[in-house]
């Protein structure tokens, strides 16, 4: 049976959710939380969302998406245009390859495994913005930085996990 | 239908996968491609980015309102909770302010007078654009800030930032209604500055920590840590005499400043325009010759460091 013009609708829009909201979330990102000494160490959260969309359902995040996502969160956090569109696309890569590692781990694992990425794509980061600004750059706010990564993740994941359940339900 | 399935996994499936991979591929070299095109073309970029911050301006300004409300309220609540104590310690500050208004009112007589007698040309009386502040960057890299107001609010690049303490930063990008500013603590701000009493020539580059560095001081310059430090208005990018913050360290590379601005405070600030042409409009720049060794890789801060040529050979 052919889907109707509406179911189809609603499909296309299901499916373009998690990018939306991941585009959402580079916004909350760069809000000015008032709180002293935090806006450095924000969490990255566009990359908790694409990790967990790559581990999950990588179709519903492609790489042109993780590409874009990238592009506006350097625009709007004010990075090297480019980097964070490398760093995302590298963590989306390596998950997607290491796909059979994750389908139906237990979240620890899932968990221990951003802890790696984040890691990753912050050495990645740090080494990109050090050639392109010709020096090497402080590393320590950096550091911070990763620690609220991997700490700030289950709550998203979470979220999400609630979210896929929905989704899968109703499908 | 059971052949279909064959063709599906057989065939078109690594079709498909290689073209992911081809994409994917694809995007990593694009993404090379940013960053070269960013480190060459500077201006081409910053176009691109207000281009998008512009649009996205009016959803930031509509976040950070309850966002600012809510940090309003909780600082509300802690300054119920030390009223008491403040009460006591602004009477203090009160009693000694009087102090000063009177010699303050006293200088400021002294100093028309002078004026009078020397027919000394008064500086251009500043324009004030006040926005709010609507995005904080996240992130460890880069030190900026978005404004809520643009070209439109008249806010043209180059203008000083400030705030009741002293100075913000400077413009470095402008849209129609949004605009981007360059912390001072930024890695590629660097500012022209003047150290009090000795009135020392210097330039602040920022490094990417909260305290920015004093670099190409005046040789023989004797620093002590609580010196003010003010700008120097050398180059036209800034007026003279905006504090900037004070030297709270000094160690055998340099001497770091810690400036009057809290950056997570930031709510409201003032886009300065003093009338001044600034060195920054002026294009001129490339042809200079320019022998400023640290933080020569942006135009802008080119045309900053390039002014503070005139300040001094490098100290260390």
């Amino acid at each position: 049976m052919k889907p109707t013009f509406g179911q189809r609708l609603d499909t296309i829009t299901r499916n373009s959710l998690p990018v939306l909201f991941t585009l959402v979330l580079v916004v909350v990102n760069v809000v000015p939380l008032h709180i002293p000494g935090f806006s450095r160490i924000v969490p990255v959260l566009p990359l908790m969302a694409i990790y967990h969309w790559a581990v999950y359902r990588p179709e519903l995040m492609p790489p042109l998406a993780v590409f874009s996502i990238g592009v506006i969160h350097d625009i709007l956090s004010g990075a090297p245009l480019g980097v964070n569109a490398l760093v995302f696309l590298t963590i989306y890569g390596i998950v997607v390859f290491q796909q059979r590692f994750f389908t139906g781990r237990s979240f620890i694992i899932v968990w221990l495994g951003f802890g790696i990425m984040a890691l990753a794509a912050a050495v990645e980061s740090w080494i990109l913005v050090s050639i392109l600004s010709e020096s090497i750059v402080e590393p320590r706010a950096l550091a911070f930085q990763y620690i609220l990564n991997v700490g700030f993740f289950p709550l998203l994941a979470w979220l999400f996990m609630r979210w896929q359940h929905f989704y899968l339900r109703s499908e | 239908m059971k052949d279909e399935t064959r063709f599906t996994s057989r065939i078109a499936m690594p079709v498909r996968s290689m073209a992911h991979r081809f994409t994917y591929v694809g995007l990593i070299a694009a993404a090379f491609g940013l960053m070269m095109i960013g480190k060459v073309d500077a201006v081409l970029m910053e176009r691109a980015r207000t281009l998008v911050t512009d649009s996205v301006a009016p959803i930031m300004d509509t976040i950070s309102r309850p966002v600012e409300n809510a940090s309003q309220f909780i600082r509300k609540v802690e300054a119920l909770w030390g009223m008491y104590e403040d009460n006591e310690s602004l009477r203090g500050d009160n009693a000694r302010l009087i102090q000063w208004q009177a010699v303050a009112r006293h200088l400021e007589a002294e100093n028309i007078a002078l004026r009078e007698l020397l027919n000394f040309s008064p500086e251009p009386e500043a324009g004030f654009v006040s926005a709010r502040v609507i995005a904080d960057t996240g992130g460890a890299f880069a030190h900026s800030l978005l404004l809520s107001a643009g070209s439109r609010q008249h806010v043209s690049k180059g203008q000083a930032v400030i705030t009741g303490a002293g100075l913000v930063g400077r413009i470095a990008g402008v849209g129609t209604r949004s605009s981007r500013i360059l912390l001072i603590t930024d890695l590629s701000s660097r500012i022209p500055v003047v150290v009090e009493p000795g009135r020392y020539r210097a330039i602040l580059a920022g490094e990417n920590t909260d305290r920015p560095r004093l670099i190409h001081m005046t040789p023989g310059a004797t620093l002590s840590i609580g010196d003010l430090v003010v700008t120097s208005g050398h180059g036209g990018a800034f007026p003279v005499g905006i504090a900037v913050g004070v030297v709270s360290e000094i160690n055998e590379k340099g001497a770091l400043v810690s400036p009057f601005v809290e950056r997570d405070r930031l709510e409201v600030v003032r886009v300065v325009d003093f009338g001044l042409d600034g060195i920054l409009r002026a294009q001129p720049i490339e042809e200079r010759p320019i022998s400023a060794p640290a933080g020569s890789d942006q135009p802008e801060a080119n045309a900053t460091t390039g002014a503070g040529n005139e300040v001094a050979p490098e100290s260390d």
